[in-house]
């Protein structure tokens, strides 16, 4: 006999946030150890192999440790408060991602009406941390950082936006479970060609957004030494920087598997496969949509700023418009409409 | 695989600041001017290179190389160094091609005093100047590529280096000061087992090179990123005495091995790799092609090596006699040469040493102005540089 447990409101939603703050930074480990490992397979390397013995998965525990045992620089000429807010305003709304994302059909933390349009709001908050984080630093490189990743932003939220919306139309609902429901098979397959074409604009975007190379342009190493976070040390950096970012990662890869490949749905709806829990395929789904960002991540060089907006706004933007119509015309005409 | 093949696209090269506030806001955006300090500290300088940039916006208005950060004054030593420690010494100027700069000293003091290099000597100098040179080459290729932003072919190119590393360990006990060059010839024989591992490395980069190259020349990104960008015209680079792979990407056919054969260089077949456009993209082409052809040099030189002494009949004191010469060899960044001028003392009276480095980034503010700051990064990348050659 399990004895019932009724929790208030503010229980409920303390127990929520205890989730979010122990299964993310899990989830970031894992992924940021899994970057490590494929780029250094990639690049016929070994990769971390020490920390923890086997195959060095402890690596980036030491690293976090190392980190917190920096000295907390803050220059002289920065502006101390925004500068030291900034990590905190573009690590929440990543954390904050995570809970309209359903794991399995009722392992959701809460399943928002508009959950779509939630994510894609509190998705662009983190643009303003690091405009802090730029503009506070007194630096120019930083500075030169912020603005470039601000003009990025603007150009690439429409593709994902635009994209997104026509996942909605397709569906019918904003709430990310109803989405999910709604793919007997999943988007990218079906409709064919378009629901394919939708999930590259959404990769693109993602990419862009994440600041991932080819688009890695506000932290372009080899220009701008690390852009806005320049400045940054210890667990200001951590945070504001590398935590923020493989989260933010994993966000999107869930965000592309909610949206695209089916969610905790299996593949393709086949008897045998059903078998296997939702959990399961949500995870597989996820890390091979890691995979595919960390993929590409390691094979091309970097654009040029103006190149990136032209691609934004002379072909991505009026090719998800098309796909937009394309996607209406197949819910009007398709075999279903 | 043709060099046409390869080009595509055509862009704006030159950016006006002005023009773009124009486009922006019909003229009504008013720009300020800002001082960018590129270096001595930065991640894109391999050293410490500072550049100061004024920009406007991402736009180069000015850019102004700022040198002698590293100067180390080898030119005051050597006048203080006997002839074999200069050998050891200016292994140093250039660190990426050690056993190239060792080259022209000793041709010189060969000059002067008359001694007779062995053909086996000869042999094994050629072959060991073109392992250094494809050394030198994959870690520009290397750096190249990150400075893009594309890592993955960085370590791959480091791979490939291992192999010929390892044969130049072998031999002179050194990875990168060998100190191996003596007047007369080399310090000693190479050890058995030198030649195989040579051949394995040298055929192994010609085996795969093809394959980095599709991944990094064959990327439209990078064409973006380098077709069209940082024109040096041939005439400016002739005004600068720009020489090298820069020089030959700009359509200067010029290579001291090919026009004024030292060593044993013209029994060898090979060919000046140049290209016409002298772009980012074409030096990098360049560079990626004389790979090659110092591979298929290295082929042809451990092949037939002929057996013999090593060095030759060297007098215990190297005192050359009084009198001066000057020789120029084909560095791999482009032409070294030394002017060396002896009053008959075991010490050099003077050595001007003319390094590629230093000519070539001369003429960087002819290049850089007008560019965007992300293009300044990739034809920084693309000249080649190595710092401790700009300031000796």
């Amino acid at each position: 006999m399990i004895p019932e447990i009724t929790l208030n409101a503010w229980q409920m939603l303390l127990l929520k946030l205890g989730i979010i703050l122990a299964v993310v930074p899990t989830m970031t480990l894992v992924a940021g150890y899994a970057e490590h490992k494929v780029m250094a397979h990639l690049q016929h390397r070994l990769g971390p192999m020490y920390p923890g013995g086997f195959h060095g998965w402890a690596i980036l525990l030491a690293d976090g440790l190392k980190f917190l045992y920096k000295e907390d620089i803050i220059p002289a000429s920065a502006d101390r408060r925004v500068f030291s807010m900034a990590p905190a305003v573009i690590f929440v709304p990543v954390l904050l991602l995570f809970l309209v994302i359903p794991i399995d059909r009722t392992l959701i933390i809460e399943d928002l009406d508009v959950g779509l349009f939630y994510l894609l709001a509190i998705g662009s908050v983190g643009a303003i941390g690091v405009l802090m984080a730029g503009w506070s630093s007194a630096n120019k490189y930083a500075l030169i950082g912020a603005l470039r990743s601000a003009g990025q932003l603007i150009a690439y939220e429409l593709p994902i936006v635009l994209s997104a919306a026509a996942v909605a139309m397709l569906a019918g609902s904003l709430s990310l479970v109803a989405i999910v429901e709604a793919q007997d098979w999943p988007f990218i397959l079906w409709p064919p060609g378009i629901g394919l074409a939708l999930f590259m604009l959404f990769i693109l975007g993602a990419m862009a957004e994440l600041s991932l190379p080819p688009f890695d342009m506000p932290v372009a190493e080899s220009e701008l030494i690390t852009g806005p976070f320049t400045e940054y040390t210890g667990m200001r950096f951590i945070f504001g920087f590398f935590f923020a970012e493989t989260a933010h990662m994993i966000a999107f890869a869930g965000i592309g598997t909610t949206l695209f490949l089916g969610g905790y749905k299996p593949i393709v709806p086949w008897g045998p496969l059903e078998v296997i829990p939702g959990i399961i395929w949500f995870f597989v789904k996820t890390a091979f949509m890691i995979f595919l960002l960390l993929w590409i991540r390691f094979s091309f060089p970097r654009l040029r700023e103006d190149q990136l907006q032209k691609f934004a706004w002379k072909f991505l933007i009026p090719l998800s418009l098309a796909l937009i119509l394309a996607t209406g015309a197949w819910i009007l005409y398709g075999p279903g409409g | 695989m043709a060099l046409d093949e390869k080009r595509v696209t055509s862009q704006t090269p030159v950016h006006d600041p002005e023009e773009i506030a124009k486009i922006v806001s019909g003229g009504n955006l008013i720009t300020e001017q800002m001082v960018l300090n590129v270096g001595p500290q930065h991640p894109a300088t391999h050293g410490v290179f500072r550049l100061l940039a004024t920009i406007d916006g991402e736009v180069l208005v000015n850019a102004e190389p700022i040198i002698g950060y590293m100067h180390r004054g080898y030119e005051k030593l050597v006048e203080a160094r006997d002839y074999r420690q200069i050998t050891n010494l200016i292994s140093r100027m250039d660190w990426l091609s050690g056993f190239n700069n060792e080259l022209p000293m000793n041709l010189a003091l060969e000059e002067m005093m008359e001694i007779e290099v062995p053909e086996r000597a000869q042999y094994l100098r050629v072959a060991m100047l073109e392992m250094n040179r494809i050394l030198n080459h994959l870690m520009f290729f290397a750096s190249f590529g990150a400075e893009l932003g594309a890592i993955t072919p960085t370590f791959f190119a480091f791979r490939e280096r291992e192999d010929i590393q390892l044969a130049m360990e072998m031999a002179t006990g050194g990875r990168m000061h060998f100190g191996y060059m003596r007047p007369g010839g080399i310090r000693e024989d190479v050890p058995r087992g030198f030649i195989r591992q040579a051949l394995k490395g040298v055929r192994q980069v010609i085996d795969r090179l093809s394959q980095y190259e599709d991944l990094l020349v064959g990327n439209e990104i990078f064409k973006q990123r380098t077709i069209d960008v940082g024109v040096l015209e041939k005439e400016i680079a002739y005004n600068y005495g720009v020489s090298g792979p820069i020089a030959r990407g700009s359509g200067i056919t010029f290579d001291v091995r090919k026009d004024e054969p030292y060593l044993v260089y013209d029994k060898f077949d090979f060919e000046v790799q140049s290209a016409p456009n002298g772009d980012c993209f074409d030096r990098f082409w360049v560079l990626v092609r004389e790979v090659v052809e110092s591979a298929k040099i290295v082929e042809q030189a451990l092949g037939d090596l002929p057996s013999g002494p090593v060095l030759g009949k060297v007098p215990r004191v190297i005192q050359p006699p009084e009198g001066e010469v000057y020789i120029r060899t084909e560095n791999p960044l482009g032409e070294l040469g030394f002017y060396l001028i002896s009053d008959g003392d075991r010490r050099p009276y003077r050595m001007k040493i003319r390094t590629p480095s230093y000519n070539n980034v001369s003429v960087l503010p002819r290049v850089l102005k007008g560019q965007m700051v992300a293009d300044m990064i990739a034809i920084l990348g693309s000249f080649f540089f190595v710092l401790g050659d700009i300031d000796r």
